[in-house]
Order: C-alpha cells, then sequence, then structure tokens
C-alpha cells in the first residue's frame, strides 16, 4: 500500500437504529483493516434511525471499498462521502485542567475565551472547558493548556453534514446507488 | 392463530417449500425439536440426524448447491452453534443460500456465562449476509421470513436466526403468509421501503451492455472467463452457452464456474490461476479483452493481480458491486443478475470468428501426463466419468484430489460439482455429497476425497448408513496431506514437516465397521471393478485407491506470481 495517497476521508452512514448495528459496522472495518480516526454515533430526527459519522485515513481505493462494503450491509440504509470543501466539521472536545490560583484561573479563561470555548464547570483546583471546532482549533487550545496542566480530556468524534441543501437522502449518482440495491436485493 | 413459536418455525419451513432438514438437537432447541413428534411435522419435513454438526452444516450447503433451494441446518445453542461455523464460511464464501437456525439460552439467563450459552450471532457476524437474536416471539416469523428472502436474493449466502429458548415456548399469533407476500410484512418492508425507491430488481445498465458490445467489436483477441455467479444464477447457464457460442472466443473457468461450460467443449480451455491449464493462463496473458462472469478474481485465481491479463481491457460482470475493483483493477464493469445481463448481450452479439486466435489458444493444449506404471488420479476419474456417462454429481474435499476432480472430470450442468472453492474446507465432501443425494435422490453421487479429508469428518458414514444415502466415496489415497507436501516439495526442499499420514485406521474395514461396503484398489481395472460394484450395490460404499505420494497437481503457479510463471508445467 502506498501510504501516500491517504488522506481524511469523512463519511456519513444512515443506518437502522438496532442494537448490533455499529458493532456490524465497525467490525467491518476492523475486518477490512481501515483505521477509523473517528466515529461518532447516534439518533436522527427519525428515532428509527441512527447517523454514524466515521473519520478514515486511506487511499482513494480504499474508501471507494469502505463505501461498497458498507452498502451491503442490510442494516445500513445509505451511505455518502461528504466532500471536504464543502462539509461542515464540528467535534466537541471537554477539558479539565488543574488550576489551582485565582492567576492561573484567569490566565485560562483569557485563553477560553480567546477560543471561544467555554467554562462549564469550575472548582478550588480545576477549570473544565468546552470546546466545539475543527481539529486545528481544538489541537491549539489543548496545546496552551498543556502548560498548566490538563487532568483529562475528552472528544465526541467529530459530526458532519454538508453545506447548502445538499443532504445524505440525495442521490447523486443514481446508477450507482441502482447498482448497490441490485447487490442487495431481496426480492 | 395461536401458536408456540416452536410450531411457527415448523410453519414458516412449510411457508418456504422446506422438506429437508439436517441438524443435530440439544438443550435449548428441544421444543423445536419435539414439534417433529408433537404435532407430527416428521411427515412434512424429513429430518436428517447427522453425526456432528458440521456434517449438518455441510450437508445443508450441498443440498443447496445441487438442488438450487434454500439449505437448512438445525443445531443447538454452545458448542452446537460454535460447530457450525465452519460451515457457515464455508457456505458464505462460495455464496450458498442456507439458513442456519440455532437455539440460545433463555433470555433470563443470557448474557450470564449460561451452561452452552455463546454469542453466536457476534461470532457469526463477518461470515453471513444477515443474522438475527429473536427475543420476542411476535417478531419470530417476520424474521424467519426475511431470513430465507435474504438468503436466496441477490448474491446469495447463509443467514444465522438464533432464537432464545423461551421464544419457541411463548405462543403469538401465526397466520399463514404466502412467500409472495413476505416482504409486504415486518421489518423486511421496512427495511425495503428504506433502502429502495423501486422494489423491483434492477436491469442491468443497457449503456453498460452497448459499451461491452462495442469492446468486443474491437477486440481481436477475447477471452471469457466463467465464475460460480453464472452457477447461482438461475437459468443463466443456457444464456451463458449462447453468449460463448455466438463469441466463440477461449472460455476459462473458475473452480466455483464448474460446469457453465461443458468441461469436453471445444471452447473451454479449463480453470485459470494456480492450478488453471496452460492453455487458460497463457490465453488470460496474451488476450487483449477479459471478459469474468461472475467471479471475484480470488488470488487462486489472480495470483499477480497487478499483472493479470495485463494486456486485456478487463470487463466485469457481476451482481456484487462490492467486488467490482476489489482485487483487480478493471476497465469496464456491468452490474446485474447473470442471466439478465447475458440475455441483454445475447439480444445483440453478432456472431464472431477468432478461429485464428483459437487455433494459437489451443495448439498449447497438452495430453495428461501419465508415468507409465504408476496407478495415476486421472485413470479414477476417467473411469468415473465413463461408468456414469459423466452424469455423476462430484463432491470433493480440499487438495490434490480436489484440482484433479476439477481438471479430469467434464462437468456438463450446474450444481454437478460440489466443493469447497473460496474457504477451502478440508472435510466438507462428505457432508455436501450426502445433501446433493438427499436433494437428487435420482443422480448418482460420487465423493471424491483424500486420506487427509477423509478423515475429519468421515463420521458422517454413520448417517449415510442410517438412512440408507448411496454416496461413494473414493479415497485417493497417498498416505499424506498431498497439497501441502507439495508445496514442501517445491518450495520448502522436500522438508516434509507433518504431513506424512502413515497411520490407519484401514478404510475399507472403517466403511464395513459402519455397515458399508469397501473396496481396495491399486490400478484402473481394480478401481472399474469396485466402482461397477459400487453402482449396482446401491448403498454406500468407500473404495480407497492406492495413490502414489509424489505424484503432483500440474501444472502449478506459485501464488503472488504472474498466471504464466509456472512453477510445474
Amino acid at each position: 500500500m502506498n501510504s501516500a495517497n491517504y488522506q481524511r476521508h469523512t463519511l456519513s452512514v444512515l443506518v437502522e437504529n438496532s442494537a448490533g448495528v455499529l458493532s456490524q459496522v465497525s467490525r467491518l472495518f476492523s475486518r477490512k483493516g481501515y483505521n477509523i480516526e473517528s466515529l461518532a454515533v447516534g439518533t436522527t430526527d427519525d428515532g428509527e434511525v441512527s447517523r454514524i459519522t466515521i473519520e478514515v485515513v486511506c487511499d482513494d481505493q480504499q474508501i471507494k471499498q469502505i463505501i461498497n462494503q458498507l452498502r451491503k450491509q442490510y442494516s445500513v440504509y445509505s451511505v455518502r462521502r461528504l466532500p471536504p470543501d464543502s462539509s461542515i466539521r464540528r467535534e466537541l472536545v471537554l477539558i479539565k485542567v488543574r488550576a489551582e490560583s485565582r492567576e492561573v484561573r484567569n490566565e485560562v479563561i483569557q485563553i477560553a475565551n480567546i477560543f471561544r470555548a467555554s467554562i462549564i464547570d469550575v472548582s478550588t483546583s480545576t477549570l473544565t472547558l468546552a470546546i466545539i471546532g475543527e481539529e486545528s482549533k481544538d489541537d491549539a487550545l489543548e496545546r496552551l493548556l498543556h502548560e498548566f496542566g490538563i487532568l483529562e480530556l475528552v472528544r465526541t468524534g467529530m459530526v458532519a453534514l454538508e453545506r447548502g441543501h445538499a443532504t445524505i437522502s440525495d442521490n447523486a449518482d443514481n446508477k450507482e446507488t441502482d447498482e448497490f440495491e441490485l447487490g442487495k436485493n431481496v426480492l | 392463530m395461536k401458536m408456540k413459536g416452536s410450531q411457527i418455525v415448523m410453519e414458516c419451513l412449510l411457508e418456504q417449500g422446506v422438506d429437508t432438514v439436517f441438524g443435530y438437537p440439544g438443550g435449548t432447541i428441544l421444543n423445536i425439536y419435539d414439534e417433529f413428534e408433537l404435532h407430527g411435522y416428521k411427515e412434512k419435513i424429513r429430518h436428517y440426524l447427522t453425526s456432528h454438526e458440521q456434517g449438518a452444516s455441510h450437508a445443508a450447503d450441498g443440498y443447496a448447491r445441487s438442488t438450487g433451494k434454500v439449505g437448512v441446518c438445525f443445531a443447538t445453542s454452545g458448542p452446537g452453534a460454535t460447530n457450525l461455523v465452519t460451515g457457515i464460511a464455508t457456505a458464505y464464501y462460495d455464496s450458498s443460500p442456507v439458513v442456519f437456525l440455532t437455539c440460545n439460552v433463555s433470555e433470563n439467563v443470557i448474557g450470564k456465562d449460561s451452561f452452552q450459552e455463546v454469542d453466536i450471532t457476534g461470532i457469526t457476524m463477518p461470515i453471513t449476509k444477515c443474522n438475527y437474536l429473536v427475543k420476542d416471539v411476535n417478531q419470530l416469523a417476520d424474521v424467519i421470513r426475511e431470513g430465507f428472502a435474504i438468503a436466496r436474493s441477490g448474491r446469495p449466502g447463509p443467514v444465522l436466526i438464533d432464537i432464545v429458548k423461551n421464544v419457541t415456548a411463548e405462543e403469538a399469533d401465526y397466520e399463514y403468509l404466502p412467500v409472495s407476500e413476505h416482504p409486504n410484512r415486518g421489518h423486511l418492508a421496512t427495511m425495503l421501503r428504506r433502502a429502495n425507491r423501486d422494489l423491483k430488481t434492477p436491469e442491468p445498465d443497457q449503456g453498460d451492455i452497448d459499451k461491452l458490445l462495442a469492446l468486443i467489436e474491437q477486440s481481436q483477441r477475447p477471452m471469457v472467463l466463467v465464475g460460480g455467479g453464472v452457477i447461482r444464477s438461475k437459468g443463466a447457464v443456457p444464456e451463458f452457452r449462447r453468449f460463448m457460442e455466438t463469441l466463440g472466443a477461449p472460455v476459462g473457468s473458475t473452480i466455483m464456474g464448474g460446469g457453465a461450460c461443458p468441461g469436453n467443449h471445444p471452447l473451454f480451455t479449463g480453470m485459470v490461476g494456480m492450478h488453471g491449464s496452460r492453455v487458460s493462463n497463457m490465453a488470460t496473458a496474451e488476450c487483449d479483452l477479459f471478459i469474468a462472469i461472475g467471479c471475484r478474481f480470488s488470488d487462486r485465481v489472480a495470483t499477480d493481480p497487478s499483472t493479470f491479463a495485463r494486456k486485456a481491457k478487463i470487463v466485469h460482470i457481476d451482481i456484487d458491486r462490492a467486488e467490482i475493483d476489489k482485487n483487480v483493477r478493471t476497465d469496464h464493469h456491468i452490474i446485474g443478475d447473470a442471466r439478465r445481463v447475458l440475455e441483454l448481450l445475447n439480444e445483440k452479439l453478432p456472431k464472431h470468428d477468432y478461429s485464428e486466435w483459437r487455433a494459437h489458444v489451443f495448439s498449447r493444449r497438452g495430453t495428461v501426463p501419465k508415468p507409465e506404471d504408476m496407478f495415476h488420479p486421472f485413470e479414477v476419474l476417467e473411469t468415473i466419468q465413463q461408468l456414469t456417462q459423466g452424469d455423476a454429481i462430484i463432491a470433493t474435499d480440499v487438495g490434490q484430489h480436489q484440482m484433479w476432480a476439477c481438471q479430469y472430470y467434464h462437468f456438463s450442468r450446474p450444481g454437478q460439482l460440489l466443493t469447497s472453492g473460496g474457504f477451502g474446507t478440508m472435510g466438507f465432501g462428505l457432508g455436501a455429497a450426502m445433501g446433493a443425494k438427499v436433494g437428487n435422490p435420482d443422480k448418482v453421487v460420487v465423493h471424491c476425497t483424500g486420506d487427509g479429508c477423509f478423515r475429519m469428518n468421515c463420521n458422517e458414514l454413520s448417517t449415510l448408513e442410517h438412512y440408507h444415502v448411496p454416496v461413494i466415496t473414493v479415497i485417493f489415497n497417498n498416505k499424506t496431506l498431498g497439497m501441502v507436501r507439495q508445496w514442501q516439495s517445491l518450495i520448502y526442499q522436500k522438508r516434509y514437516s507433518q504431513t506424512d499420514l502413515d497411520r490407519g485406521p484401514d478404510f475399507v474395514k472403517l466403511a464395513q465397521a459402519y455397515g458399508l461396503h469397501g473396496f481396495r484398489a491399486a490400478n484402473r481395472e481394480e478401481f472399474a471393478n469396485a466402482f461397477r460394484q459400487a453402482l449396482a450395490l446401491g448403498t454406500g460404499c468407500v473404495i480407497d485407491c492406492a495413490i502414489d505420494i509424489d505424484i503432483m497437481v500440474h501444472p502449478m503457479v506459485g501464488g503472488g506470481t504472474p498466471v504464466t510463471d509456472f512453477l510445474l508445467d
């Protein structure tokens, strides 16, 4: 494999909201040898449908295979590769920082303000920040906070939507969609 | 009508027209087995009790492959279910439609590491098309209907339905529903609604068909490769033969495509790949258009994907979009059911004449190498061919004998060759042969095996004897794991590590111990005599053929190298 052509791809996947589906999707990645960079899942406006956002680093050939394999799963309703230049991606990060003195607290709060992060918890010895953004912003904040001592950090995983009118239900390529329906057709 | 889950299972099988089940009972599946007696379902569904769940899984698979119907296999929880795993994977790799029905412990003890509890849906997730854990008796009928629909549709494959024991004892409303109505009910209806805008099978794209026809017009040296997809697609074989005869190009086959093109047809080049014929492999390398129908370019066919058919435009016809460009980069593809694609091609394909190219390709055809004073596997298969008029169903295990059977027996129809092509399961053959004979009682079924493979699952001889299933087992007994030894001879400087099988049992006595007939053959005449007797006896027989330990499968291409780099010619 030539890792030079590797790049980050964001996939949005609509799946049936039922037991075992998440493990079906994630095991598909592991058994085919693809590495998941991030995975976020939750229900959609339709309670029977969940949406999984998966970020994976691979080449063009591999991403096609991943999409093909995902679409073969019976619990997967649709898969869309989100175009990087016309998609919005966001991740929520919670960071608990050591802040035992007033000076440190003030300094952390100032940094938080600059990054538009919010302070969601304060104790006599800690501050907890929440920041929503893409990885460059999150990483920059994380680097700045390191000197104070990060006690804990948690990420939700990236979620993403396309800009404008485009939705996952659009059939960008009708022929290709038909091809998949044939692969798992049950009539 | 109110009935118990166990009875719903039986009624659902009858809805599907199931009359044959292979299986093995146990604690959690007792309620279902009780239905055979309690409500007399044994009158409508014949259950074959095997010696081992693995044998049942292969039998259901062999039944499905040889009849085109969905095979059904029962097993209990825990070890019963895990004993199916090899059989499920075998069916999955060769796209064979089998519904595996297991029961699990009751819901109140599930997840507590109870006696004979195992997460079989988790275990079989990567080797089933779809699997289910049924915890609600009200969903049971719909899940079974959905399972059958998925197993047989599109690219067929195995489905596992695991039912917790209490569901088989609880009651629910059941109404008979004809198969044609199943897609309108339950989860299947929801799934179809969400996934499809149109419920009908989409047509192959006419533009894609025309593009292939144009490629054929431009081609001087076309070559066709036929795979198992043509065997699995109902009614595809007659269309395929029309196609290949109109085209008039050389036709190679994968192991799973055996029977699509008659083995003695003048256009047939034999198998392509690791043990492909010289004719096939050289034609693959030299052709300028390579049309692959219903195959997946496995590493045993495209031994080196980057050089495979390197001078050709590769066109891939398959029902499964995920196979396109998976192993070999293709230049054009058509997605669709093989029968329909071939029909559309046949509508417009003009007659072609590639006699010069064909003469060039077939000029490489050699004769079968046969050492003068040695009992050669070729003679065994040629004798079977003659004595069965080429009509027998051949079930094989895996290894040298499998390759010999595929090379030397001339298959002439789909479902005639039953072999574990994708998964390479040693021990597949006897169960598969049993399933095939049960499903095709008027056909002669021959189980070709090696001494290593036969030893793995020969316990099913007792099943053959008990149910009077007259399978003829032919053992190519070279007292070694022949194929592994062949690799050791060619690649490991003859270090025969752990492949010698210089041990018992005496297979003739073993057959007799099971109440069957056993014969020994050390030359062509002895074999012909034994086989004639076996045919006349009409009971299960074992013929133990003494084959020299050093006979190899010719030709052979090493793994990972171009198909023209023969290690053995």
